[in-house]
């Protein structure tokens, strides 16, 4: 697309620069530490799974004993390929014996260091394969049936029960949806584990489990060989379980996941450092998978003022984009997120909209931007909350939005019930059949409105990357700069379960996963 | 009346407006004008069309016109329902509970804090239980506001605390506790299957076995709270939509002075 906003592009590589510094500067953290989650993703990508007779799943099992009675800070893996060596037993067979209490991992004797990492890398090149099939498999449906060019409609469903949600992905991805989210069930997010099998009760949302994956991916695979359309499964991983999910994602063919590197510090109140760490491995999961990742801009918009602080979305923008290079996760699945959040009562509010959303499809080419919709001012008023997700539609095709997450009218009011969907989806592809080349027939006047503002949003984030720069990312936390919202660096949840590495740490699936599949 | 021919149509109906015979008015006095949609699970089709209708008519609809149907998957169908209401109520009769305050702007409620109060009023408030919507709480309390209402962390001589979303509800009351909050402001925004009204009587009934139900204001806000809700929920006061911070806060500082404990 023909930039249209007469962008300053030094200012632009000025911002991009100071992020990759910010980035640089957190990857020096998290190169040094590793987490519980990260321990137990390594678990789960070793191929341990199930639970034991308390229901507690078997990767924390496995986690909780080395943290007990060994040393965390040498890695799972460490441990595991040990007594694989000493055993002969898989890691699975291994994780049932620790939690019918037969074996003690810490009580073997150290074997060759060599030997440990021949028993582990054989397993985890199996398992990665499974993971690059099921790329396969996805690729192999795109290129039988074609993808869609336009915004891909996004839904969510969130009745609770699995079951009852594959009735309604099932009526959304005939409809006309092309992702279909399962919302969480609330609170899960601070959850450190995963619950485990099908899963019929929830509040707000349905729990995200291996099993629930699997249930909605068939279904949608069966919708989308009948309407000849690959249906995308999302789902969510941010939280204190971020790279686990991103695992079972990865193995039930997850296609866009919720993965933002600040989301959960700021919204969920989960320590930074216990979040950067798992940011960083859940983002090479989902690299090396294939999956989109969202971003959670939109977020700062529902708590801070979308006129005043275009600019915080921007720069964090730029920072997801930094941290998820460092991870290895091509810009073509970069989902970073904003939001039409603007009071409707503002004059020329739509210009502003506009202005954003088409700055950063020109700042950000080929990320397939997540576009939200409007919720703080839906008002209950489902005839004007229409209208409003009728300007926003028309946004996204002015400005080629990609993961178009559409507005329901009902937006405060309930989850959606099926016709709020169906209406929704109605609206939407009217707008975009209706106006589908409209942004490339129009240009934006030189010192306009639209113009201008882009400038000043662009000017505003440039110098506020600048002072992070200067800051470090930590610190920029701490003050409250992103959303309002300050968080200490030793506060929130999950601290505990962050951990120096030692020199004979390691984790297998870096290196097999790191850069995706090129 | 198509052709240019006058209606023959009997139009009986009194139209003087009654306000003990309450109706829905469309574009005539008692006309009884109504729309309704659904969705049924049934295959979208004439047979479909007739169970809306039926469904209609024994809502009370008199004459129900199915303007729209459609298929929303091949057991789901969707329906938009005119018909003419048969019932009426007496509005003379209807009494709702509403908050009774005249409302004070930003600075009337921070003059009344220094003339009546001579101190800081401590208003703690959350996103309680499961609902992860912040919308509600960010629109009384943040600096900013809503609609032109500034929020309680502006106001002087108010120490505003927004806990955030999905706070449970022991976690509340001990931050209430341990701020010694003056009141207690509660927000159920996007709640399923009626979930709300559950968690906010687990709240009442801990604060009440904690021994503090009668040491603060108590208050819930919402889309579907209503005052007479939260009155029945045993709340002070509740806050449906239209309701701005400086409502909140005016009945707040009233209260307390008129409970003069403070």
């Amino acid at each position: 697309m023909q930039g249209k906003l007469n962008l300053n592009w030094e200012k632009v590589a000025k911002a991009r620069k100071s992020a990759k510094n910010i980035a640089i500067d957190a990857q020096n953290f998290i190169e040094l530490h590793t987490t519980v989650s990260v321990e137990r993703t390594i678990c789960r990508l070793l191929g341990i799974d199930g639970i034991d007779e308390f229901e507690v799943p078997l990767p924390n099992v496995v986690v909780d004993h080395i943290t007990d009675k060994g040393n965390i800070s040498l890695g799972v893996a460490q441990y595991i390929g040990n007594a694989m060596v000493e055993t002969g037993k898989s890691p699975q067979e291994i994780a049932d014996a620790i939690s019918k209490k037969e074996i003690d991992l810490t009580k073997f004797d150290w074997h060759d260091a060599f030997e440990i990492k021949l028993a582990i890398d054989k397993i985890a090149l199996e398992n990665v394969e499974k993971i690059k099939v099921n790329r396969g498999k996805r690729e192999a449906f795109l290129d039988t049936h074609g993808d869609k060019s336009g915004p891909y409609l996004y839904v969510i469903v969130a009745t609770g029960n699995i079951y009852e949600d594959v009735t309604q992905a099932v009526a959304a991805a005939k409809q006309g949806a092309d992702v279909i989210a399962v919302i969480r069930t609330t609170g899960q997010s601070l959850l450190d584990f995963v619950p485990y099998g099908a899963t019929t009760e929830g509040f707000g949302g349905t729990m995200a489990t291996q099993e629930n994956f699997r249930i909605m991916r068939e279904a949608l695979d069966k919708v989308g060989e009948d309407e000849k359309r690959y249906i995308r499964l999302c789902n969510y991983c941010s939280g204190l379980c971020m790279p686990e999910i991103a695992a079972m994602g990865a193995f039930e063919r997850l296609d866009v996941m919720l993965n933002d590197a600040l989301y959960g510090i700021l919204f969920r109140d989960i320590n930074m450092k216990r979040t950067m760490v798992d940011q960083y491995f859940s983002r090479i999961i989902n690299g090396f998978a294939g999956v989109i990742i969202n971003t959670g801009e939109d977020n700062y918009l529902t708590t801070a003022d979308a006129v005043e602080e275009a600019h915080t979305v921007l720069a964090s923008q730029f920072i997801n984009e930094q941290f998820a290079l460092f991870a290895g996760l091509p810009e073509e699945q970069m989902g970073l997120g904003h939001a039409f959040e603007i009071d409707p009562n503002v004059e020329n509010g739509f210009l502003l909209e506009l202005s954003q959303a088409q700055m950063a499809r020109e700042i950000f080419p080929k990320a397939p931007l997540k576009y939200m919709p409007p919720t703080k001012f839906m008002t209950g008023n489902i005839f004007k909350g229409h209208v409003q997700d009728t300007l926003f539609n028309m946004v996204t095709i002015m400005t080629g939005q990609k993961l178009h997450l559409l507005g329901m009218m009902t937006e405060a009011i309930h989850t959606p019930l099926m016709s709020d969907r169906a209406l929704s989806i109605e609206n939407a592809r009217y707008i975009f059949n209706n106006m589908k080349d409209l942004g490339d027939e129009i240009t934006y006047k030189k010192d306009g409105i639209i113009t201008n503002r882009a400038a000043e949003v662009l000017d505003k984030a440039t110098d506020l990357i600048e002072t992070i720069e200067g800051e470090g990312i930590f610190t920029t936390l701490e003050k409250g700069i992103f959303a309002g919202i300050k968080r200490p660096a030793d506060g929130g949840k999950g601290l505990a379960g962050v951990f120096k590495k030692e020199e004979a740490y390691f984790n297998p699936f870096i290196k097999l996963m790191h850069g995706g599949m090129n | 009346m198509s052709g240019g021919l006058y209606s023959t149509e009997s139009k009986e109906f009194d139209k003087t407006l009654n306000l003990t015979k309450l109706k829905p008015y469309g574009d005539t006095m008692n006309d009884g004008k109504v729309q309704v949609s659904l969705t049924l699970p049934v295959e979208a089709n004439e047979r479909g069309a007739e169970a809306a209708k039926q469904l209609a008519k024994q809502m009370g609809l008199n004459n129900p016109a199915v303007s729209h149907y459609e298929a929303l998957d091949k057991e789901f169908s969707f329906y938009v329902v005119y018909g003419t209401l048969v019932h009426h109520v007496n509005y003379e009769e209807i009494h709702v509970e509403t908050v009774d305050v005249e409302t004070m702007d930003m600075h009337g409620v921070e003059e009344f804090i220094v003339d009546n109060i001579k101190r800081d009023v401590v208003i703690v408030g959350a996103s309680t239980g499961t609902d992860a919507h912040t919308v509600g709480i960010d629109a009384v309390m943040n600096m900013k506001g809503y609609a032109g209402h500034y929020g309680l962390e502006r106001y002087k001589g108010v120490e505003a605390y927004n806990l955030g979303s999905q706070v449970a509800n022991e976690e509340f009351i001990k931050k209430a506790i341990e701020l010694k909050a003056d009141a207690l402001l509660v927000s159920q925004t996007v709640t399923q299957k009626d979930v709300h009204v559950q968690n906010l009587t687990h709240l009442v009934e801990l604060m009440e076995a904690e021994g503090i139900r009668d040491k603060m204001i108590l208050i819930a806000g919402g889309a579907r709270i209503t005052h007479e809700l939260a009155k029945e929920l045993g709340y002070d006061a509740g806050f449906g939509p239209g309701k701005y911070a400086d409502d909140v806060a005016t009945f707040v500082v009233e209260e307390m002075v008129k409970r003069g404990d403070f």
